[in-house]
């Protein structure tokens, strides 16, 4: 397998997360999806680092950066959620339109 | 190969599975196979790394959430939008303009893997990236800092005033 085909898994699981961010209804599901395209992009920096000559360590660095920024954000995220279907009894996104009128 | 359909199939997995609990263990399938392309990229330190934060962490996360707000699974409502098909359409034409220009690259002198060297990356880390380390350390520090403000019950509030 060359780095071509290991962007092309990158590419398609990012359109997977996006996908699924935009069309499904469920926010913690959103945040799910949110992890996909953050691993997505993980796996395309990984991926260069690998391939790239000379031994340079920056995608590795990079990649595990983004490891913690991820979880500092799925922390934050699932809090915010939990806090609001506790107030709204719903997880569905589409009925938080409170902001609508 | 295998990795790489575990990969997808899992991501497809997560996206399309009516019940959000699967979708949770789909997301773990996902990340597993993740961290074995890790680890065939010669990077066993971001495997370990992924298997550790994702495996470990963020999937038990998300499924104590799930089990803090789901009331049971008697009647699971239509999981996607309206706007699923286009949302699909859109998403589909992004992977395919970014694989179209992935495969075109010409990538030169990038025709086998080199694996990192586990030394060189612990200095670079506290060498040459010292201070966004530091700075992670801190964002993880108020993160953990507003999860517990947000997830606090009004209740508590209220009893401390």
């Amino acid at each position: 397998m060359g780095i071509g085909a290991y962007l092309t898994v990158s590419a398609l699981l990012f359109a997977i997360g996006a996908f699924g961010f935009m069309a499904r209804r469920n926010a913690i599901l959103m945040l799910i999806c949110i992890e996909l395209m953050l691993n997505a992009v993980n796996l395309s920096l990984v991926a260069f680092n690998a391939y790239q000559p000379g031994g340079a360590l920056n995608g590795a660095v990079f990649s595990l950066m983004i490891m913690a920024v991820a979880a500092a954000e799925a922390t934050v995220g699932l809090a915010l959620v939990i806090a609001i279907i506790r107030t709204r009894q719903t997880a569905e996104v589409d009925q938080y339109d409170d902001l609508k009128e | 190969m295998v990795l790489a359909i575990g990969v997808l199939g899992g991501g497809l997995a997560v996206v399309t599975l009516r019940n959000i609990i699967h979708s949770a263990v789909a997301m773990m399938v996902c990340f597993g196979s993740l961290a074995g392309m890790y680890a065939l990229l010669g990077a066993p330190i971001v495997a370990a790394a992924q298997v550790l934060i994702y495996l470990g962490a963020i999937s038990v996360l998300i499924l104590f959430a799930i089990m803090l707000t789901q009331a049971g699974d008697a009647n699971l409502p239509e999981p996607f939008h309206r706007q699923g098909p286009i949302a699909a359409i859109v998403s589909a034409i992004a992977a395919g303009l970014v694989i179209w220009a992935a495969l075109a690259t010409d990538w030169g002198l990038a025709v086998q893997t080199v694996a990192v060297n586990l030394e060189a990356l612990a200095t670079a880390l506290f060498d040459q990236y010292a201070l966004p380390f530091e700075i992670i350390s801190l964002l993880l520090l108020a993160a953990i800092i507003g999860a517990i403000f947000l997830a606090r019950r009004p209740e508590e509030d209220e009893r401390a005033n």
